[in-house]
């Protein structure tokens, strides 16, 4: 069993209206994976079909072979930072513990080492300094690095993470970036939603071309090409993207 | 004054009287706070003013002023205006305010009817359900306080157990259900301890005003802290404070109802909270907007600006 995540005919729709149809990948352990595709392609869609946080009309998701359930804890997910109040009374350290709570179970209250893995997350993700701020006070991108620090702590062995580099600093790329690929050495799988395609080819090993229905899947140098980046993208690829892929 | 601490002294009933307001005090206060983040102020206010026809139809049915009925009652219908605002709200295209404003309004209006029909009846001890619109704490006795203070210990000691929990659907409820917290339960449970909050203390600080006691509470908390936990216990202390003046005050026998009373001591705290708190209170923000300014002037922020 080496497939990280394996899903069979996944059709989500809103009001009848089919948002995702058919979706059919496999997910090799051990890879960076990238959703790409325009927007309202279905990107976040997918991956909260997949994590059971929208219902899906069809389809089966399994995860290291076996069906989802968010109890398994093999899943760390990353939601779009948009998603929380940031005015929210509590600070980064607090936030990163609630990774923990899926191990803590109920009732009880995070313990010494989990204070110190949570300590050590935000170390990992260059947050140590901020760990007792407010999150209102913290930037986009540190606000990003907390919500990884969370998802971190989880110890999960598969991530979904939803656009972790919008609206985010250089620092803060390169921070995450760095996460991504040690994540990848000690055998976690990570499947990433993401925008810009020039870096797709830098950071990803293997791609996922989404709109609404499933273009391509497969090794990035196979499936990351003009043909069928404008099978996805339609006329909407800008001139500026082409250009740029061709000098590539 | 004088007879305020004659009768905390050697009145038991007033005792008791004030323990419980002070329980309901802080339940409402802690609750109110998890209201206040989950932007849930409104949905108090409808739960309360939508008890009063659930109170009424409690009446009519056992004939006379029972408290345990009349919380029974309260809950059903509080919980059934609840539920149609949900309902409005997800299957029709109004917004939740206007649900809310909509719901609200018609059972009020149905629990004045009925109130009006009450009042008209020879029969029964019919003198007190007045109370109910704004509150009488004096007017409680035996079993009621009791009843109250028990709950609302019941309420206190649930939000505590669960504190983790209400906490992480309040901040982020999708994150919640991807750990395998079963989010749908927690969040009937929390509505459930909500009503149950406004219930519970609607004869003491009547329908009208008892969202006030959930709310003003925890917006006067939110000014001291940035902490989730102790933002709780300061609007469970505010609550406390509040609770135990105006039931105290309303005691003295000058006719004056409890709720306005309680109000009008969470309003106090909150004016001073609004204003002197430090970082975010009006005074803190004022003198830091001046000191920012000042800095730009004399260019210690030209390094950012380069």
């Amino acid at each position: 069993m080496n497939q990280a995540v394996e899903v069979k005919d996944v059709t989500v729709a809103y009001d009848q209206k089919p948002v995702l149809e058919n979706i059919s990948f496999t997910v090799p352990k051990g890879i960076l994976m990238a959703v790409v595709g325009p927007n309202g392609a279905g990107k976040s869609t997918l991956i909260k079909a997949m994590l059971d946080l929208t219902q899906k009309s069809a389809g089966d998701v399994k995860i290291l072979g076996e069906a989802y359930k968010p109890k398994n804890r093999t899943v760390g997910y990353v939601p779009q930072r948009g998603t929380v109040d940031w005015d929210f009374p509590t600070n980064a350290l607090d936030v990163t513990l609630m990774g923990r709570y899926g191990h803590i179970g109920w009732f009880r209250r995070p313990s010494k080492s989990d204070v110190a893995l949570a300590e050590e997350a935000l170390e990992k993700v260059g947050m140590s300094a901020y760990k007792h701020r407010q999150i209102r006070q913290l930037s986009g991108g540190q606000q990003q690095r907390v919500f990884l620090a969370r998802a971190l702590v989880q110890d999960a062995d598969v991530y979904f993470m939803d656009e972790p580099f919008v609206g985010v600093d250089a620092a803060t790329e390169r921070a995450i970036i760095a996460l991504l690929r040690d994540l990848k050495e000690s055998g976690k799988t990570v499947v990433v939603v993401h925008h810009d395609l020039q870096t797709v080819p830098e950071y990803f090993d293997w791609t996922l071309l989404l709109n609404k229905q499933q273009i391509a899947c497969g090794p990035t140098d196979e499936v990351f090409t003009m043909e069928q980046l404008q099978q996805t993208y339609g006329g909407h690829l800008s001139f500026l993207n082409q250009t740029e892929m061709v000098g590539r | 004054m004088e007879q305020i601490i004659q009768s905390l002294l050697h009145d038991s009933n007033t005792q008791w009287v004030v323990l419980s307001t002070m329980l309901l005090g802080i339940a409402s206060g802690v609750l109110g706070s998890f209201a206040l983040l989950r932007k849930q102020s409104l949905v108090g206010d409808a739960v309360a003013h939508a008890a009063l026809p659930g109170i009424c139809l409690a009446f009519f049915i056992i004939g006379e002023k029972q408290f345990l009925a009349l919380i029974i009652g309260a809950t059903v219908s509080g919980l059934l205006a609840m539920y149609l605002i949900q309902l409005i709200t997800s299957t029709t295209r109004l917004k939740q305010d206007a649900a809310i404003c909509l719901v609200l309004s018609v059972f009020f209006g149905i629990g004045i009817v009925l109130l009006t029909k009450v009042s008209q009846q020879s029969s029964g001890n019919k003198s007190g359900l007045d109370d109910f619109i704004f509150g009488q704490a004096a007017s409680m006795t035996g079993s009621d306080v009791y009843l109250m203070g028990g709950t609302a210990a019941v309420l206190i000691v649930t939000t505590f157990i669960l504190f983790k929990e209400l906490k992480l659907i309040t901040f982020d409820p999708e994150f919640a259900k991807g750990i395998g917290l079963p989010l749908g339960v927690l969040e009937t449970l929390f509505s459930t301890l909500l009503v149950v909050t406004v219930v519970i203390g609607i004869q003491a600080v009547g329908v009208i005003l008892m969202a006030a006691l959930l709310i003003i509470p925890s917006m006067a908390a939110r000014y001291w802290t940035d902490s989730l936990g102790v933002m709780v216990w300061i609007s469970g202390l505010i609550g406390a404070i509040s609770g135990v003046s105006g039931t105290l005050i309303s005691t003295l026998g000058l006719g004056l109802a409890t709720g306005p009373l309680i109000v009008v001591s969470a309003s106090c705290m909150f004016v001073v909270s609004l204003i002197v708190a430090p970082k975010r209170g009006m005074i803190a923000q004022w003198t830091f907007h001046k000191k920012g300014i000042a800095a730009k002037t004399t260019g210690s922020y030209r390094k950012e600006g380069a």
